[in-house]
């Protein structure tokens, strides 16, 4: 699905990704952790193609194409999807017009018609049960006066209206209350297939009590330093981030 | 074109014309043609330092030497031609105008509570050439002097009427540069309530061409009124229009102005509360680009207590286009409790594309409320990634930006035919692949 290989990148001239490489196959989720300026959202905002970030090495294969080659359309028309850790108000278009501009797009582009209103509304309101969002969510402008949580939902709920491949999660329990946090699981849980495939990006473990991954990396100073299961989160939360500085403070 | 005509002043040219057109079309209006070539004669052009244009290049206007739109008949115009600009809705009355001269045989005359149709066949004569100053505004002077005809809207006391009134103006220059007169009258009488459209086309674009309009406003006693203008010339043409609106009691007067044509545009519009209880919207949407000009030139003369005015001017300019706003609010002594908004937003798609905006507020009341804002500025760049990053392309993406930043004009404008017109042409302008919906 995704294979990052020797992955460098830079933003204002500052190296933020030093040679991380990582190996994603379809349904594995995998989570990121890492202390603060760790290079996670750049890791995020990369794959997406965010142009500010210039790749100065590396490659990132995703299903057989060289996605760095992608513009940020073409990479969310071929299943990938990036939930924002912040997502931007626009005020004017309604999130329901968005989408089915959005969800017209990647549908021509797999060779499907596009949805007419009735049908589009019919899958909407499907969808709009997964992250419990109500009906004036999706008439008000995108994300326009949402509230932390909603706009987090309202990621999720793209998400499950678009239904990606690859889902890239950047800190999306950030901001949540525990309600919140559980709706937001449940409707990412909701979307686990053996042909989707998540990247959970996270500062704390306790998003991972709900979102179980199979695998646990640990990003620090650019690069992936260590790898495990669940209980890499755990021990993680325990001892926080210093020991992984002190190890790696030895390994230099 | 004459040889003779070349070498004089545009002052000159224009009062030799009016000779030639007085002898041959002498008869109609006379009170007012003569007050207006009389006000001309001693004002001429505005020039270059006066403050009121001084952002506004008047001389491809004044340099040009177009043929005078005469009353006469312009041949091989079909329905057929006509029809794409019939905006306001299949139930629409249309008043169809060539070059400033009513024709009745590409026009969609239907039953209505309305009194529409020529000035020539009605009885204007308490209201037409009563607004604004002459003495004050040359190109207002200059229509004065030279139009044949124009629009008559009446809409009677307590009626309200339901279907719309479309004023359909179209220059007609295929054969030589013309310039036109367009004159429209519209009355609302005591508490009734309607939708005037007013449009501006060229028929050729290859010629310039020259349309200087002149339209009267007068709002009655708990009246309510939308007129609504859609300006869609050629890059070639040249418009400057005055539109006047005159407030009684408790009346409501809202207007949206939509340009996206035209090579030099220059609007005046305004507004005099001349009782209590008024209440105006000011809304404009203006999208060029390339080397167009558009200036909005507004005044809204509160002279009473208690009333309401709200303007919200938006352009989008790209290429080389030139954008103005000049917002002037006048507050009287006597109009105490006054509410007065602005707001000035711009989005420049170019490097090269230029904003000015001046607002003006004089406020001899002490009572009152008033505000105004300018901004002018960029898309913005996350919410273009935002789009993206669901699959958006590029120029869809930046259209729907683009589309989210005036829909709150087009959203004034109560007319859905009007409105999906609107939204049609900006998915046009913006070279979208996709089409706009509002909801």
């Amino acid at each position: 699905m995704l294979k990052i290989e020797n992955l460098h990148a830079k933003v204002d001239d500052k190296n933020i990704l030093n040679g991380l490489s990582l190996s994603v196959k379809p349904g594995e989720i995998h989570a990121i952790m890492g202390p603060n300026g760790s290079g996670k959202s750049t890791l995020a905002s990369v794959l997406a193609g965010r142009e500010q970030y210039e790749v100065t090495a590396g490659e990132v294969v995703y299903n057989g194409k060289n996605l760095l080659e992608m513009s940020p359309e073409e990479r969310a028309r071929e299943g990938v999807f990036l939930a924002f850790q912040y997502p931007i108000e626009i005020p004017g278009v309604s999130n329901a017009n968005f989408l089915k501009t959005a969800l017209n797009e990647v549908r021509k582009h797999k060779g499907m018609p596009s949805l007419d209103s009735k049908e589009f509304l019919k899958l909407m309101k499907e969808k709009m049960a997964l992250v419990e969002m109500d009906k004036t969510m999706t008439q008000r402008s995108v994300n326009e006066g949402f509230s932390g949580g909603e706009k987090k939902r309202n990621e999720i709920f793209q998400m499950a209206m678009l239904e990606p491949k690859l889902c890239i999660l950047d800190e999306t329990d950030s901001g949540l209350d525990i309600d919140a946090l559980r709706i937001v699981a449940n409707g990412v849980n909701g979307l686990r297939s053996s042909d989707r495939s998540f990247v959970v990006i996270t500062h704390y473990q306790r998003l991972l009590d709900h979102i179980v991954p199979d695998f646990v990396h640990v990003l620090y100073k650019g690069r992936i330093v260590k790898s495990g299961t669940k209980d890499l989160a755990l021990e993680l939360e325990e001892k926080g981030y210093d020991w992984i500085r002190e190890e790696q403070m030895i390994n230099d | 074109m004459t040889q003779v005509a070349l070498q004089t002043e545009p002052k000159d040219f224009y009062l030799h014309e009016h000779g030639i057109f007085s002898a041959l079309y002498g008869s109609t209006f006379p009170e007012i043609r003569e007050a207006g070539i009389n006000a001309f004669r001693t004002t001429g052009f505005p020039g270059v330092k006066h403050e009121e244009w001084k952002y506004f290049n008047l001389s491809p206007i004044l340099q040009a030497r177009f043929a005078i739109a005469t009353p006469a008949v312009v041949p091989g115009i079909t329905r057929e031609m006509v029809s794409r600009y019939k905006v306001a809705g299949r139930d629409a009355l249309v008043l169809v105008f060539v070059n400033g001269i009513f024709r009745k045989d590409l026009s969609d005359m239907k039953e209505s509570r309305v009194v529409a149709g020529s000035l020539l066949n009605h009885d204007g004569r308490k209201y037409l050439g009563t607004a604004g100053d002459l003495n004050n505004e040359p190109f207002h002077a200059l229509n004065n002097a030279f139009f044949s005809d124009g629009a008559f809207i009446t809409i009677p006391a307590n009626e309200n009427v339901e279907m719309p009134v479309h004023i359909l103006h179209l220059n007609d220059s295929r054969s030589q540069g013309t310039v036109s007169f367009p004159r429209n009258l519209v009355v609302a009488e005591k508490n009734s309530q309607a939708q005037v459209i007013a449009t501006y086309h060229s028929l050729n674009d290859s010629e310039h061409s020259f349309c200087n309009s002149v339209t009267e406003i007068f709002v009655h006693e708990n009246a309510s009124l939308e007129f609504d203008i859609k300006q869609n010339e050629s890059v070639k043409a040249f418009h400057i229009g005055h539109v006047y609106a005159s407030q009684q009691k408790n009346s409501t007067f809202n207007i949206c102005t939509v340009t996206v044509g035209g090579g030099l545009v220059r609007n005046n519009l305004a507004i005099t509360h001349a009782d209590t209880g008024c209440t105006s919207h000011l809304n404009g949407l203006t999208l060029v680009g390339g080397r167009q000009v558009v200036d909005h030139h507004t005044v809204v003369d509160h002279a009473k207590p208690n009333c309401y005015s709200n303007q919200l001017y938006k352009s989008i300019l790209d290429g080389h286009s030139h954008g103005v706003f000049n917002g002037k609010i006048l507050v009287r002594k006597d109009a105490q409790k006054t509410n007065a908004y602005q707001s000035n937003k711009t989005v420049l798609l170019s490097d090269d594309a230029v904003m000015n905006t001046k607002p003006q507020l004089e406020i001899f009341a002490d009572d009152v409320k008033c505000s105004h804002g300018a901004t002018t500025g960029q898309l913005d760049e996350d919410a273009l990634f935002y789009f993206r990053a669901r699959g958006i392309g590029e120029q869809d993406a930046k259209a729907l930006l683009n589309f989210a930043f005036a829909s709150d004009v087009i959203e004034k404008i109560n007319n859905d035919s009007l409105k999906s017109n609107v939204l049609h042409l900006l998915s046009e302008k913006l070279h979208a692949q996709i089409e706009f919906d509002l909801d």
